[in-house]
């Protein structure tokens, strides 16, 4: 039964076959979007090798030098090479993005699963969900960077902390419409346990929302990664970030905009992709809500 | 009617609870021992002891949270460690710029952000709506803190036509305070309208397709008058929830907003008291955000009766 089901999808597949112009036709946004990312992906990989010098090096007789052929993107207040230390920062904001993305859905899809099956404790998850919902992201986020010393790891933990309330109110809403639908009420009659049902039933079902949510959270963390370090609470200033950059400018923006302009442009343009992979992902993944936005 | 208000602010208790905990611990648990602070470098570990059980930190855990619960229900927030003032006080005095700023954000939004949403469901499909929400799409991924400065260098520095920075209260007149609000409000109304223009789209779209608006046009009804009138009416209720919900998307925009254009707010207090590890600060100040967003959105489900007559506590 499912061999033939299969080959009849693969059939009405191939029938019409799908041409990457049609693709990119059809859906223009998400070409671009997936087109920026995976340029800014390689270049945050191949960073050494893109021109750079070492972003921490100091240079203080070519500092503050403007916008030129041999400093593409100018020089900083210690003469660091504004070019090279943005390249660098790319590699921050991904790693904290998608780390952020994956460890706040992981955690949410967990408490969101276990809440939508449990009323007891739903009840007291929900309340303390809603409490942490109610202080701000990045306000939680800071006042638990207070707390730690700044590195990466803790800047990626206090944003997901901030984000898993979020994810899992959205897996507990999905969980709780699931359970009455015929197709589990059908498998809970058959005598199914519990644990399969929710293996089984429940989590494939919950998959296309997380994975929208999850493109979301990973711009939303990029974002709040640059904000915590612009204010000085979030990545080392010993490491190039695009936050940390425009941090350095804040005081000389009237002297060297370009201090601020270009780490802000990059910051801007990985967002932007990340939301426009995002809609897509919304658009294939969620038709229902695909429409009412 | 009543009975509902008072359920309301009843469940309002345990989420305003969990976030006294979240904000207790942040003291309990910063690192560095208040009494060795306030002690200086001269105390003995006599005098350090002393200060400890003057203060109340060798007591337990729950005690210890019960005292700063009482003290905080009476309005006493603490004493901030740099300042040696009260937080309330510091708190009081920061305020004002926070709310004109928020004020002012709220009011752009609303004005810029329905129009616009209303034209791209009516103009649903067309190059209106799609640049629209393209608008929408680029609101959403340009932080608050890259759009101020874009503004100040275009509109400031070349233009000249603002102030670059800075705050003037409104108590030394309106027009006075006017200019150098523009761009702060503009600048951190970007992602607030791009949230709001396209909540309004969907949910006028949805309206638009009912029969009463056939209606309504078939009848002879002026078009601002059925998209206004009629329409925007029965699809007001999602943007006003989310005009509420995306208060938090404001309020972490404050914080940044008045660091970008120097406004001395709360947002800066916070800044201020992150980079000098003063933990009181940053507890008053969360928990005045967390309670003015929990208020307004218990005062916008109330509103829910006024907007919709059908719904009925």
């Amino acid at each position: 039964m499912a061999v033939t089901a299969l080959d009849d999808a693969t059939d009405i597949g191939a029938s019409r076959p799908v041409t990457i112009r049609e693709i990119v036709r059809r859906h223009p946004t998400v070409v671009i979007g997936s087109g920026l990312l995976l340029a800014l992906v390689l270049m945050a990989i191949f960073a050494p090798y893109l021109g750079t010098v070492d972003p921490q090096a100091l240079s203080p007789i070519r500092r503050l030098r403007g916008p030129s052929e041999q400093y593409w993107f100018g020089t900083d207040m210690l003469g660091r090479d504004v070019y090279s230390r943005v390249v660098y920062g790319a590699r921050i904001s991904l790693v904290v993005g998608l780390s952020v993305a994956l460890l706040s859905s992981a955690i949410g899809l967990a408490i969101g699963l276990v809440s939508g099956f449990n009323r007891p404790v739903d009840a007291v998850v929900m309340r303390i969900m809603d409490g942490m919902m109610s202080i701000p992201a990045v306000l939680l986020a800071i006042a638990l960077m207070a707390l730690t010393k700044a590195s990466i790891e803790n800047v990626i933990f206090a944003i997901t902390i901030a984000e898993v309330p979020r994810v899992s109110r959205l897996v507990r809403g999905v969980v709780l419409s699931l359970r009455e639908q015929p197709f589990v009420e059908a498998a809970r009659a058959t005598g199914t346990r519990s644990w399969r049902i929710v293996v089984r039933h429940i989590l494939p079902n919950t998959l296309a929302p997380l994975i929208v949510q999850g493109t979301y959270i990973c711009a939303a963390a990029i974002i709040t990664e640059a904000i915590l370090s612009f204010l000085g609470a979030g990545t080392p200033p010993n490491i190039p970030s695009w936050g940390n950059i425009m941090a350095e400018g804040r005081s000389l923006f009237q002297v060297a905009a370009y201090i601020i302009l270009f780490p802000g442009m990059f910051l801007s343009i990985t967002v932007l992709a990340v939301n426009l992979v995002g809609d897509g992902l919304r658009d294939a993944l969620d038709p229902r809500l695909a429409r009412r936005m | 009617m009543f009975a509902y208000l008072v359920r309301r602010l009843l469940a309002t208790i345990p989420v305003m609870g969990v976030v006294a905990i979240f904000v207790f611990s942040l003291l309990y648990l910063s690192p560095g021992d208040p009494a060795v602070v306030i002690g200086g470098d001269t105390a003995t570990l006599e005098d350090i002891a002393k200060i400890r059980e003057k203060l109340g930190l060798d007591r337990p855990f729950l005690v210890q949270f019960g005292t700063w619960l009482w003290n905080v229900v009476r309005g006493d927030l603490g004493i901030s460690i740099f300042t040696n003032l009260p937080v309330s006080k510091l708190i009081l005095q920061r305020v004002e710029p926070t709310i004109a700023l928020t004020v002012s954000t709220l009011l752009v939004t609303v004005c810029v952000a329905i129009p616009m949403g209303v034209l791209a469901a009516w103009k649903a499909g067309t190059w209106i709506d799609r640049l629209v929400m393209a608008f929408a799409v680029l609101g959403f991924s340009f932080p608050v803190f890259v759009t101020g400065y874009l503004m100040i260098f275009s509109l400031s520095i070349w233009l000249d036509l603002l102030p670059v920075q800075g705050y003037v209260s409104i108590t030394n007149g309106f027009f006075a305070f006017l200019p150098n609000m523009v761009l702060p409000s503009l600048a951190l109304g970007m992602v607030y309208i791009a949230l709001i223009a396209r909540i309004t789209r969907a949910s006028m779209l949805e309206v638009l397709s009912q029969d009463y608006i056939r209606t309504a046009h078939s009848k002879g009804l002026s078009k601002p008058n059925v998209l206004f009138g009629h329409a925007l009416k029965n699809a007001a209720v999602p943007i006003v929830t989310t005009l509420g919900i995306g208060l938090a998307l404001l309020i972490s925009g404050v914080v940044v907003t008045e660091s970008v254009f120097a406004i001395p707010g709360l947002g800066r207090l916070t800044v201020d008291a992150i980079l000098r590890r003063d933990y009181p600060i940053i507890q008053g100040v969360i928990l005045v955000f967390s309670a003015a967003y929990v208020l307004i959105n218990l005062m916008i489900d109330v509103t829910y009766t006024f907007l919709d007559p059908r719904i009925r506590y």
